[in-house]
């Protein structure tokens, strides 16, 4: 069970030894990088490669470890108790699963991506320490010890908005996403768009790492940002030649709005263009 | 196997932990790196590191503890050092004549003047090939007792073949992400926000689950409970140093200011030139004319507020610790006095110096206030950040 990358997604050498190691050893893998890089989708890919099922838990400023192991549904007891339901006797019916034990219960092991984790709170990871460790967990209310069946492979995403706690992470193999050098991003481009033109690809990467370069950008543009951006320049078939125009009217790239996701960076853009048909005077 | 490694990370002090090594060697044991040494890197790499900021540090001690496993393939043991521009500007004037220069000068810039120097160092290396790799003869090198490898330069080459002979980990491509480097006002307030302190205030318009239970319960009605949301409700003080020797350090500054005022609800600012004394001002413009008596800010904000100093404590040593030694005015009390009495009133109190911290030693007065501080001095670094934030949490 090893993990090539797929026809989809291009893994660097790095990235495949890091999953790899975390699924030989079955350890959670921390994925950090800049916006955009390929984290989420990289779990999605590593499932359909290796066949297996995805349950995907993103989490958000106010998700507790609690709901992602299980929550006791009060409110339908309390509402049940009023009906007369006979259901209200046993307390199992009101646990509800989350999507650690859904994981964990699994016949065939799935993958488990537990997205953004910085996004909760400080506490979130340390809640979670014993159960993706041991990968068990203990039901007070029906006094029930869940065990997985088989360990799932955990796949964690960061964006770096909090510090997460040492003892988590020792527990973690870790792998930051860099930005792919140009290469990379070629096979990258080839992969999801396999008919485009060479020549647009080559002058559009250009166009992108110089736009990259610009220093002063508030958000500077991404994989994700360049794979829709020429989306675009194929639904409007642009010949190459408009994207090599380095004349000084065209110094904002063609349909930037997808490559520029702030108005003070697209209005810096233009500054530069103007700057740059007043030298051209 | 690898304990000398392991220590060695240990020594460059990397959070590395024995069950991380443990780790490693069990996944060694399963055969996950296979057998080549670029494997086995990218897998150390993926156990034993777990923060972007030390990948760095992480290449620069497996290079130095590795090196010649892989090197002596290509027959060429390089010592990779970091030159510094103005160095190689040195080794340029060296290596060109002036007529030469004159040309370049001609001919449009340093890129130029760049490549011609790289040119010159592969003549060079050529020219060595008898057994000695140090380029230039002894006592002219720039370069001291540093030894030097054409790889070490980097002028944009990226692409050149240059490229093959240099290690992966040698290339070093985390560089700037190590936490003393880079600073900017995102990472400013991802490092404050440690410093966030939940806390429920204000209008109740969320339904209290827990409490709604259990009073329900104890009432034999369905009795629902509303709770306020959760804000940050930490409070700061801050007190800047303006003008003088802190015009050096006014870009950073500008940073760290947008980034608090953003990320604090709470937050009070007040100038003060070199040390603090009876009076701080919130205009710089009008600070002749509206001063506001310190006595007045210590009583006005409660011991809950955190305060934090921000300035270089660059400055005569007299202007803290004697009654009329401020530059600008007649101070009846010491700065210590004033400082002292500041401390008292907010015992979570910081400073932060943007001065590089190994440079702190050669000026009297740093070492007076942080003495003052006793010790809460830290620079104005993500890292030194990071260990105010931790004080200010204690």
């Amino acid at each position: 069970m090893k993990f090539q990358g797929t026809e989809r997604y291009v893994a660097t050498g790095d990235l495949m030894v890091a999953v790899n190691a975390a699924i030989t050893l079955q350890r959670p893998l921390l994925v950090k990088g800049e916006p955009g890089t390929g984290k989420t989708v990289l779990a999605e890919e590593i499932a359909k490669s290796l066949g297996k099922n995805l349950i995907t838990w993103s989490i958000k400023s106010t998700t507790r470890a609690q709901q992602g192991l299980y929550e006791y549904d009060a409110v339908s007891r309390l509402r049940d108790s009023q009906l007369g339901d006979e259901r209200v006797h046993d307390i199992a019916n009101y646990i509800v699963k989350g999507k650690l034990w859904e994981a964990f219960e699994a016949d065939d092991a799935p993958v488990l991506l537990i997205d953004e984790i910085d996004k909760a709170d400080i506490e979130f990871p340390n809640d979670l320490l014993g159960e993706l460790d041991r990968m068990e967990f203990y039901v007070y209310e029906t006094q029930k010890m869940v065990r997985a069946v088989n360990r799932p492979i955990v796949i964690i995403t960061s964006n770096n908005e909090k510090e997460l706690p040492d003892a988590f992470l020792r527990r973690c193999f870790f792998h930051y996403i860099r930005f792919p050098d140009p290469q990379t991003m070629m096979q990258i481009v080839d992969v999801h768009f396999p008919g485009i033109h060479k020549r647009l690809v080559a002058e559009a990467l250009n166009l992108f790492y110089d736009v990259r370069d610009v220093a002063g950008l508030k958000k500077k543009p991404s994989t994700s940002e360049l794979l829709d951006w020429l989306k675009l320049l194929m639904a409007e078939d642009l010949p190459p030649e408009a994207l090599r125009a380095k004349d000084a009217k065209t110094a904002v790239p063609p349909l930037h709005g997808a490559l520029l996701k702030n108005e003070q960076d697209v209005h810096l853009f233009e500054r530069l263009a103007f700057m740059a048909r007043r030298e051209g005077r | 196997m690898f304990t000398g490694f392991f220590y060695k990370l240990k020594e460059a002090r990397l959070p590395v932990s024995l069950r991380e090594y443990l780790t490693l060697l069990d996944a060694v044991g399963q055969g996950v790196a296979g057998y080549a040494v670029e494997d086995f890197y990218y897998l150390a790499r993926a156990t034993l590191i777990k923060d972007e900021r030390h990948l760095d540090r992480f290449d620069q001690v497996f290079g130095a503890h590795f090196k010649g496993l892989d090197g002596l393939a290509d027959g060429m043991e390089g010592i990779t050092a970091e030159i510094p521009e103005d160095w190689l500007r040195k080794l340029a004037e060296k290596f060109l004549t002036e007529a030469e220069k004159a040309e370049i000068g001609a001919l449009g810039g340093w890129d130029k003047l760049m490549e011609t120097l790289k040119q010159r160092l592969e003549e060079q290396k050529g020219r060595h090939q008898g057994g000695n790799k140090w380029i230039g003869t002894a006592g002219t090198s720039p370069f001291g007792a540093y030894g030097y490898n054409p790889e070490g330069v980097r002028i944009g080459q990226d692409t050149s073949r240059h490229r093959r002979a240099v290690k992966v980990w040698d290339r070093r491509e985390f560089r700037n992400l190590d936490d003393s480097v880079e600073i900017g006002t995102r990472n400013i307030k991802v490092a404050l926000r440690r410093l966030r302190k939940w806390a429920r205030t204000g209008a109740a318009d969320e339904l209290d689950l827990p409490g709604t239970i259990s009073s329900t319960a104890r009432q034999g009605w369905l009795d629902v409970q509303m709770r306020p949301e959760r804000h940050n409700a930490v409070k700061v003080l801050m007190l800047f140093d303006i003008g003088g020797s802190m015009d050096d350090h006014v870009k950073v500054c500008e940073e760290l200011f947008s980034a608090v005022r953003t990320e604090f609800k709470h937050l009070e600012y007040y100038y003060f030139h070199n040390c603090p004394y009876e009076g701080l001002w919130k205009d710089n413009a009008r600070r002749r004319t509206e001063q506001v008596p310190t006595l007045d800010v210590i009583n006005t904000y409660g011991p809950d507020y955190k305060l934090v100093i921000v300035g270089d404590a660059t400055m005569s040593p007299y202007e803290i610790t004697y009654p009329g030694g401020s530059v600008e005015h007649w101070n009846a009390e010491a700065g210590a006095v004033w400082l002292q009495r500041l401390l008292d009133r907010f015992p979570h109190a910081v400073w932060i110096n943007p001065q590089p911290e190994d440079g702190w030693g050669y000026y009297g007065s740093v070492g007076i206030l942080h003495k003052l501080m006793s010790g809460r001095m830290y620079p104005l670094t993500l890292a030194g950040l990071d260990r105010m934030t931790g004080e200010l949490n204690r």
